[in-house]
């Protein structure tokens, strides 16, 4: 039965690779934590400044009345932030550059952008 | 009104292609249409119960608890898609022949119909507790006129069924000794997608490290927020921009099932032939 064999040696590698990766977690030490505000709506502030090539932190502040979205393509993350709640969403490490999100629940008025440098 | 329109139609899309693509795969097994009601109706009900407990969910774990929830749904519908093709990989043939008559295994079609209605009910349910809070979140803002959200909302909703349609009956074009290869890959291509998600909620929740991040950067020629981008994202996972460890999960899933299921048609082959 080569067929058993061959295809026990292929999925035992990527089995103990999963494994590890798990057994990593939780991943490398944050160092930076930053704090997004969201007010009627809006992101507080609408720029932030991140360090390039770190893991940030960010804490995502609603204080309205109504959930919210975070939502950007560019940093690959997407989170809803129920109302009066605070929530982690850890980004990066970020090559420089800029970084646009928004709030998918309220695309008018919630806009930002994260700086990388 | 266009704004909440396209919101939900966004959050149907996904759970809609799913469904439409799994009433093909489907075709010819016993009460086909009672399960996927079921699973439709059992995701409604728990994306009603989990838009409701957002709140608490969300501080689980230090505040990840909204990622992991998302991750192990994520997860569980990848296990039940690859069962699915698995499964298929052993009957489609015998579908095929005869797939407009009840499969002959009744016991064993009626497993394969509650895997993929679990499938169902889990997308329902991610997709449509969002569509909960997004519509709970309009509506309890003064601003918003109460007549252009439910009209947005029903109108995006409409949209998303007509693609779940369109998608199904698309496929029921295709001949049937063709038709359980196109939605085995349509099936693959999805598992591989939502892991590659789940593991994005898991880096996001700092679970999981991102390993190269990213991994390789495709904007240039095809933006995952374009249309077409967005698009291939649901159907087959496509990011302009992924890091290391979702393209590690998409693959071993990808190798995974294709692998598993090449087996299983392989031993069937082999039980079959004579001696």
């Amino acid at each position: 039965m080569m067929t058993k064999q061959s295809l026990t040696s292929v999925l035992l590698p990527i089995a103990a690779s999963l494994v590890s990766l798990l057994t990593a977690s939780p991943a490398m030490a944050v160092d930076i934590e930053l704090n997004l505000i969201i007010k009627d709506h809006t992101f507080f502030p609408a720029e932030l400044k991140v360090p390039a090539g770190q893991k940030v932190k960010l804490m995502i502040d609603n204080q309205d009345a109504t959930a919210e979205e975070f939502e950007s393509h560019e940093l690959n993350r997407e989170k809803v932030i129920p109302p009066k709640s605070k929530l982690p969403v850890f980004i990066g490490p970020l090559t420089p550059g800029k970084y646009p999100f928004f709030g998918e629940f309220n695309q008018a008025t919630a806009r930002g952008i994260i700086i990388a440098e | 009104m266009f704004g909440s329109a396209l919101i939900v139609f966004r959050e149907s899309l996904e759970a809609v292609l799913l469904i439409g693509i799994f009433a093909a795969a489907a075709r010819g097994l016993p009460s086909r249409n009672r399960w996927l009601a079921i699973g439709i109706a059992a995701g409604l009900l728990g994306a009603l119960l989990v838009g409701m407990l957002s709140e608490p969910l969300a501080q689980l774990a230090n505040g990840a608890g909204q990622d992991l929830f998302n991750a192990v749904v994520l997860g569980v519908a990848v296990l039940m898609l690859a069962w699915h093709n698995i499964w298929m990989a052993s009957h489609g043939a015998e579908m095929a022949r005869a797939a407009k008559r009840v499969v002959a295994d009744v016991r064993s079609g009626k497993r394969a119909l509650s895997a993929i209605a679990l499938a169902i009910a889990l997308a329902v349910l991610r997709e449509g507790s969002e569509t909960v809070l997004f519509i709970y979140s309009i509506a309890s803002s003064q601003e918003t006129r109460l007549f252009d959200l439910i009209g947005g909302s029903l109108l995006g909703f409409t949209a998303g069924v007509a693609a779940g349609v369109a998608i199904y009956a698309g496929l029921l074009r295709i001949p049937v000794r063709w038709l359980f290869s196109v939605t085995g890959a349509l099936i693959l291509l999805l598992a591989a997608g939502m892991a590659g998600q789940m593991a994005r909620f898991l880096i996001q929740a700092d679970w999981l490290p991102p390993m190269a991040s990213p991994i390789w950067d495709s904007s240039w020629l095809l933006s995952g927020t374009s249309t077409l981008g967005s698009i291939l994202h649901i159907l087959i996972g496509y990011e302009a921009k992924p890091t290391g460890t979702q393209a590690l999960f998409y693959l071993a899933t990808f190798a995974l099932i294709a692998i598993a299921s090449y087996w299983v048609k392989q031993q069937r082959f082999v039980a079959r032939a004579p001696i």
